[in-house]
């Protein structure tokens, strides 16, 4: 088990490197990088202007010098500009100061200046990726618990008609993406003029002029300075607020059902093979000739052995909600990652579009890590050894 | 003039009844899965050996058919009044069932004749006794039929889908066209969209670019899983000795591929970088195996979240570059390397027609290749304009590379393992002691029988790219903001989605109906072919 982590970690490592570099060098293109001082500087820059503008900040060198740079082993640029000044990387590109080190790349835990935001990217990041963890652990919270409980009803009794309708509803919500299903929500649920608001309204059975809330920005607002929850201490307050308290049923509830539907769809089909495979085997039909009535063969001695395998698919689907993720962002205008994602590259933003890069690249290797260990872990038919 | 209604005159007859069938089916089906957990679903055999339904069950399912049944005819009828008495008889579902005239004309003669053929149609006629796989197909014959008379001939669609007429911003379906002379379709269909052009135009001209550029990208990158992925599944041992020619092949193509790159003008490092690269590769080739070396550059591209890859790789910046060339350069080069492989291992016994089969056919496939990646104002011009054929406009080269880039790794994934399976059987066995060469098992032994999963899987491989070039077009990347592709259409709709949802609804609703029904022909594919 040590040498198998040892090297999936060192295989990790170098698919990361190959990743960032390949980033790197696309982000470093002669166009991008135009774009780039266009935008910092103002867009009716001329030639001269532009490269001067690139040269004063280090950006005319070698690509691999700066990919070192940005990894910590080269010591930063220190370039005098056409207008007397010493920049540096370290500055965030910027005049230097007394204080400034002759090293910052990731190894020594900097990230660099995000262009977009004008921010530090380790606090855009730390900031983005909070909110988009709050949006991931509701989708988590109703999509497998469902889709477990579904895939379970459909592969009990293979070939019945709860079986084929439910297996035909899961092939529906796998043919329709986030922008569609997205979209259909927001017309039906969120809108004041159509779908079911105005209805509900105008029958009585519901006093708001709208059902849902088509954005989800108010879910990532800021803790007031007096939120105060008596029964929690205060160091988990802030937590709680971002958990519970901000995301509300109004404005939480299209953009987590949204992510949960498409995914769900894969998961209870993959838990219906699953349980449909463990019902025909042997020791389910010796239970059945015993005499155990249905409801406790599949409860005690089904349930346990079909749930190995979608704990696989279900880590190997973090990766897919990613692409999910950054559509419901922009389409609900939730402030996370993936919306930081998207003004990155739309700004050639280098240095955020590399720590969202590296983010997605960990996350898609470790739950591959954590996948192949938790099935080691889960089932007693394969040796640890 | 009126604002049309979604019904017409036919619907005061029909709604009331179309309403009270569905109420009827809807809660059948509950009643009918509910009973299902209670009821055990076989009582005893009959004298026959078959199943005794229990008599709730029984008329249960009755009702079930019967309220389908009739919401399906109701349904028809709705369309076949549009198609006979058009805007006046059935408003705008009238009016767009007979527009869609043609659609429904070819569907039947398709539909018809394979219910009659259908014995003698093989694995397509067994489609037809799947009810599931039926929906699937006639899902996509609709779509494939609109793209075709909608967007090659012009007949389905009513208005131009750029031009904007004055005072149709945003107009609910059915209203009727302002201005209009004699000569124009009288009504916005589906209404007008945030820049008052016709929904319903813009959705069908849509629908031709989906259907063109889904299943092609999707046959290109299966010609380029299978290419890599069968050599590398089947080889478990190092293909390459130092020394041989395999190596010295592979060496020269190593150095061809750097002297090509520092001819376009690489920096320095970057050569450098390449020289390791291609040392290491050939190191790894003569070491390990070929499966190493593609199965990580695979997981190396699958790593990236594929919408990282489609910022990075379909921006205007990396446009002028000029890379999206050069990736087709490459990609679109498997095909013409496996059709000639595929050819030459056939035919290489057979002198008499080898040179003129694998030869004419190199010749033509190089040809297509070349006019396809040859476009005049681009960074590849190698082909003179008379023999340039394909014209392929830049912004749908871009879409088109990245779509199968992104889909290659994931079929070369499938197409290994499925040959991992495969290669130990005894056919390969008795192939290989027959003394068949390499090429000759893998494409005529292995390939032919790994068709099933591999048909399955590209049906549902076209829903996800048509879900991937939507997602292209909703992040506005790739085609301009005015084309009609669906992905396109949806996010120009987003922005107004509360106060005019329509222009982003009916797109959606295309493009989720055509991957649903690649989705449900791929189910009754799996279903029919599992079935022998």
């Amino acid at each position: 088990m040590g040498t198998f982590i040892i090297r999936r970690t060192a295989l990790m490592l170098l698919t990361a490197l190959s990743l960032t570099f390949i980033v790197f060098v696309m982000t470093n293109l002669q166009p991008n990088l135009e774009k780039l001082a266009k935008t910092q500087g103002n867009f009716r820059m001329s030639e001269a202007e532009v490269s001067s503008y690139l040269r004063d900040r280090g950006f005319d060198r070698p690509v691999t010098l700066k990919y070192g740079e940005w990894l910590g082993i080269v010591p930063s640029y220190l370039i005098e500009g056409r207008d007397g000044e010493t920049r540096s990387r370290c500055s965030a590109h910027g005049v230097i100061k007394s204080n400034t080190p002759r090293y910052c790349g990731i190894i020594q835990g900097y990230w660099g200046q995000s262009w977009v935001f004008k921010e530090p990217v380790a606090d855009v990041i730390a900031k983005r990726l909070s909110a988009t963890g709050v949006l991931m652990f509701w989708v988590f919270l109703v999509m497998v618990p469902s889709a477990l409980f579904l895939g379970v009803l459909a592969g009990m009794k293979e070939g019945s008609r709860l079986d084929r309708t439910l297996s035909t509803g899961a092939i529906a919500t796998t043919a329709t993406p986030e922008y569609v299903s997205g979209v259909v929500f927001i017309a039906l649920l969120a809108s004041s003029k159509f779908g079911l608001s105005p209805l509900f309204n105008s029958l009585g059975w519901s006093d708001k002029r709208i059902l849902f809330k088509g954005s989800a920005t108010s879910a990532a607002k800021e803790m007031p300075a007096d939120y105060d929850v008596y029964w929690l201490p205060d160091f988990l307050e802030g937590f709680w607020w971002k958990v519970a308290e901000a995301p509300t049923l109004e404005n939480f509830m299209l953009p987590v059902l949204t992510i949960a539907l498409y995914g769900m769809g894969y998961i209870a089909r993959m838990t219906r093979a699953s349980m449909a495979e463990v019902m025909t085997s042997q020791y389910i039909r010796t239970a059945r000739l015993k005499g155990v009535n249905f409801r406790n063969i599949v409860i005690k001695h089904a349930l346990r052995n079909a749930l190995i395998a979608p704990f696989t698919v279900i880590m190997l689907q973090i990766p897919w909600l990613l692409t999910g993720v950054v559509i419901v962002e922009t389409l609900f205008n939730f402030k996370g990652l993936g919306f930081a994602l998207v003004q990155a590259a739309g700004n050639n933003d280098i240095d955020l579009l590399l720590a969202v890069s590296v983010v997605s690249v960990i996350v898609v290797l470790m739950t591959q890590l954590i996948s192949d260990i938790g099935y080691v872990f889960l089932n007693p038919r394969i040796s640890m050894s | 003039m009126e604002a049309l209604t979604w019904t017409g005159n036919v619907g005061g007859l029909l709604n009331p009844i179309l309403g009270i069938s569905l109420v009827f089916l809807l809660v059948a089906i509950m009643l009918q899965l509910i009973s299902g957990l209670f009821i055990p679903s076989a009582r005893g055999f009959d004298a026959d050996g078959r199943h005794i339904k229990h008599p709730f069950t029984a008329k249960i399912n009755l009702a079930v058919w019967i309220s389908f049944c009739v919401l399906i005819g109701v349904s028809s009828l709705y369309l076949v009044v549009g198609v006979i008495f058009g805007l006046e008889g059935g408003g705008i579902i009238g009016g767009i069932s007979k527009q869609l005239t043609p659609v429904w004309l070819t569907l039947f003669l398709i539909f018809g004749s394979s219910v009659a053929f259908k014995r003698k149609l093989g694995l397509y006629g067994k489609l037809f006794d799947s009810p599931v796989g039926m929906i699937g197909l006639g899902l996509i014959l609709f779509w494939v039929l609109v793209a075709i008379f909608g967007g090659m001939f012009d007949m389905i669609v009513t208005h131009n889908e750029l031009s904007q007429v004055s005072g149709m911003k945003n107009k609910l379906p059915g209203t009727p066209m302002r201005g209009a002379d004699g000569a124009d379709f009288q009504y916005f269909l589906l209404g007008g969209d945030g820049l008052a052009r016709d929904v319903f135009s813009r959705a069908v001209k849509g629908s031709a670019i989906v259907i063109v550029v889904a299943p092609l990208a999707t046959l290109f990158a299966f010609m380029v899983g299978i290419t890599l992925g069968i050599p590398a599944g089947y080889y478990s041992d190092p293909i390459l000795k130092f020394g041989n020619s395999a190596f010295l092949i592979a060496c020269i193509l190593g150095a061809l591929f750097i002297g090509l790159v520092t001819f376009l003008g690489a920096a320095l490092d970057i050569v450098i970088l390449l020289i390791l690269m291609v040392a290491l590769i050939l190191w790894l080739l003569v070491k390990s195996s070929l499966d190493t070396v593609l199965s990580f550059l695979a997981n190396l591209i699958l790593a990236f979240p594929v919408i990282l890859l489609f910022f990075l790789l379909v921006t205007p910046e990396i446009v002028k570059t000029g890379l999206p060339n050069y990736m087709a350069l490459i990609l679109f080069f498997f095909p013409v390397i496996f059709l000639a492989v595929l050819l030459n291992s056939k035919y290489h016994t057979r002198p008499d027609v080898h040179l003129w089969v694998v030869g004419g056919v190199t010749v033509l496939s190089m040809w297509v290749y070349l006019s396809m990646i040859s476009e005049p104002d681009t960074a590849i011009h190698i082909l003179p304009i008379p023999l340039d054929f394909i014209s392929m406009p830049p912004e749908i080269l871009v879409v088109f590379v990245s779509v199968v880039f992104v889909n290659s790794p994931t079929v070369f994934r499938i197409v290994r393992g499925l040959t991992l399976d495969i290669k130990s059987r005894d056919y390969v066995a008795a192939a290989q002691t027959r003394g068949e060469r390499g090429w000759y098992i893998m494409l005529w032994e292995i390939l032919p029988n790994v068709r099933g999963p591999l048909i399955v899987d590209f049906c549902l491989r076209i829903g996800y790219t048509t879900i991937l070039l939507g997602t292209l077009g909703f992040f506005g990347l790739g085609l301009e903001s005015e084309s009609p592709d669906w992905g396109t259409t949806i996010n120009a709709g987003r922005r107004l989605l509360s106060v005019a949802p329509i222009p982003a609804l009916v797109p959606a609703i295309a493009l989720m109906s055509l991957v649903l029904g690649l989705n449900l022909l791929a189910d009754g594919l799996r279903e029919e072919s599992l079935r022998d």
